[in-house]
């Protein structure tokens, strides 16, 4: 334990994922050493995120304004919705520049271990943009793992009805792996050749 | 046992287990969460395994039963090496009613081991028993799970009394149904707040105990139902917390 704003500093460096104590304190002491501008700078980011970032209206993609870049992009395709668990994920497709649709971010994935079930998704606003009859084509592109399966499968049964072509990733991506770390040529590919889903 | 393995634990050994659990871990790792047969619940870190190319990433995902080498840890083990016995969880993920029960089976045999490195071998052999039902679509999901969780307690040392009284003995049928007192119950030692238990629900929960399909396949829905009900009511009441995932399962 260190004293007063040193320990405070860890404390909070650690409760973001992915670092444990021992990297919380080695990033204090980095910060404590660090020219002041810099930090600073580092302050001045973390309080913008904040401040000016939300989520777009109608995808639910990380915008700076009520809707987000891809959404109010004209020449984007309207007749098709990829579907996707988080905002880093659309960021990996994008890169990929494979795709010419539009976006919708889940915000994870179904998960009745963790006690995340459809209703704690953005399922509820997926089906609202596929009302209006726009869309003829939904690619789901969750994770390639069990929980982003099962999530594709809930999604594919639900709109079944519509009537739409429902595709998903073909295979090649990391199977338990997260989409995010697929490379541009392996997920551009598996959007290539993307299969439809039959349920 | 040589004499190494008597005075320390050994650093590396060897495994079959299932995969109840995985949780992110850092930039690209996972920790999973293993029923073993012979070593009972351990945790372990899986390395890399959300990076594309990794050597194992497929197969220390939930409801996969794996043969694993596992490099004892002071806190965590970590997996070294994986190799699939049986891939469960492709046929189960894809039907989403296999999917939310077999969910709830994993969750339930979590619980139930409430000590980590305690062997429970039957344990084991229901979940993997159980998991390949659900993968081979041989019954309705619910049934297995209700037969997995009634089995799961049995093996706990909560097997619920389903013929005679649980009190006292007397011999049944009996209509009411108290968790607390461990099962069905005579009107003399009904207690207030007691479920009462249709006869063909209590079948139905005789048959799923005993494993006998042939009467569990044909229970009416409104059966399935009320026995469903008793049995997560039976559960939650051995297990500290309620189960997350029962709320989920799809009926
Ligand atoms: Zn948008």
């Amino acid at each position: 334990m260190y004293e007063g704003a040193v320990q405070d500093l860890i404390d909070e460096l650690g409760r973001l994922p992915g670092v444990g104590p021992k990297s919380a304190q080695r990033i204090a002491f980095y910060l404590l050493a660090a020219d002041p501008v810099d930090v600073r700078r580092l302050v001045t980011a973390l309080t913008e995120v904040k401040d000016k970032v939300r989520f777009c209206t109608v995808c639910g993609n990380v915008s700076e304004e009520d809707m987000c870049r891809v959404c109010r992009d004209p020449r984007r395709d309207l007749s098709v919705i990829c579907v996707v668990e988080e905002p880093k994920d659309v960021v990996a497709i994008e890169k990929t520049r494979e795709f010419r649709g539009r976006y919708h971010v889940l915000g994870g994935a179904i998960s009745p271990i963790d006690g995340v079930g459809p209703d704690d998704l953005r399922i509820r606003e997926l089906m609202a943009r596929l009302a209006d009859g726009d869309v003829t084509e939904l690619i789901l592109a969750t994770d390639p793992n069990l929980e982003g399966e099962a999530t594709a499968t809930y999604l594919a049964r639900l709109v079944k009805p519509l009537g739409l072509r429902v595709t998903r990733l073909a295979s090649g991506l990391p199977v338990g792996g997260d989409l995010e770390y697929a490379d541009e040529v392996t997920l551009g590919r598996a959007f290539e050749g993307r299969r439809a889903i039959d349920i | 046992m040589d004499g190494a393995a008597e005075n320390g634990p050994v650093p590396l050994y060897r495994d079959e287990a299932v995969v109840l659990r995985t949780q992110k871990l850092g930039e690209a790792d996972r920790i999973v969460t293993l029923l073993t047969r012979r070593h009972g619940r351990v945790r372990a870190v899986a390395k890399g395994v959300r990076r594309t190319g990794s050597r194992f990433g497929a197969r220390v995902e939930p409801f996969t039963q794996v043969d694993l080498q596992l490099h004892e840890g002071r806190s965590l083990d970590t997996v070294t090496q994986a190799e699939t016995i049986a891939p469960y969880g492709e046929r189960i993920a894809s039907d989403y009613g296999r999917y939310t029960a077999g969910t709830a089976v994993l969750e339930t045999a979590e619980r139930l081991t409430a000590e980590e490195r305690e062997p429970s071998l039957r344990l084991y052999l229901l979940v993997v028993a159980a998991l390949r039902s659900l993968a081979e679509g041989e019954h309705t999901p619910t049934l297995v799970l209700d037969a997995f969780i009634l089995r799961a307690l049995a093996i706990a040392g909560y097997e619920p009394s389903l013929d005679g009284c649980a009190r006292c003995g007397e011999p049944g049928p009996h209509r009411y149904f108290a968790v607390a007192a461990g099962g069905l119950v005579c009107a003399e030692h009904r207690p207030g707040g007691a479920a009462t238990a249709s006869p063909p629900a209590v079948a139905l929960l005789n048959a799923l105990l005993t494993g006998d399909w042939t009467v569990a396949d044909v229970a009416a829905d409104g059966t399935q139902r009320e026995a469903s009900g008793l049995v997560a009511a039976y559960l939650q009441w051995h297990i500290e917390r309620g189960l997350r995932s029962l709320r989920l399962v799809e009926r």
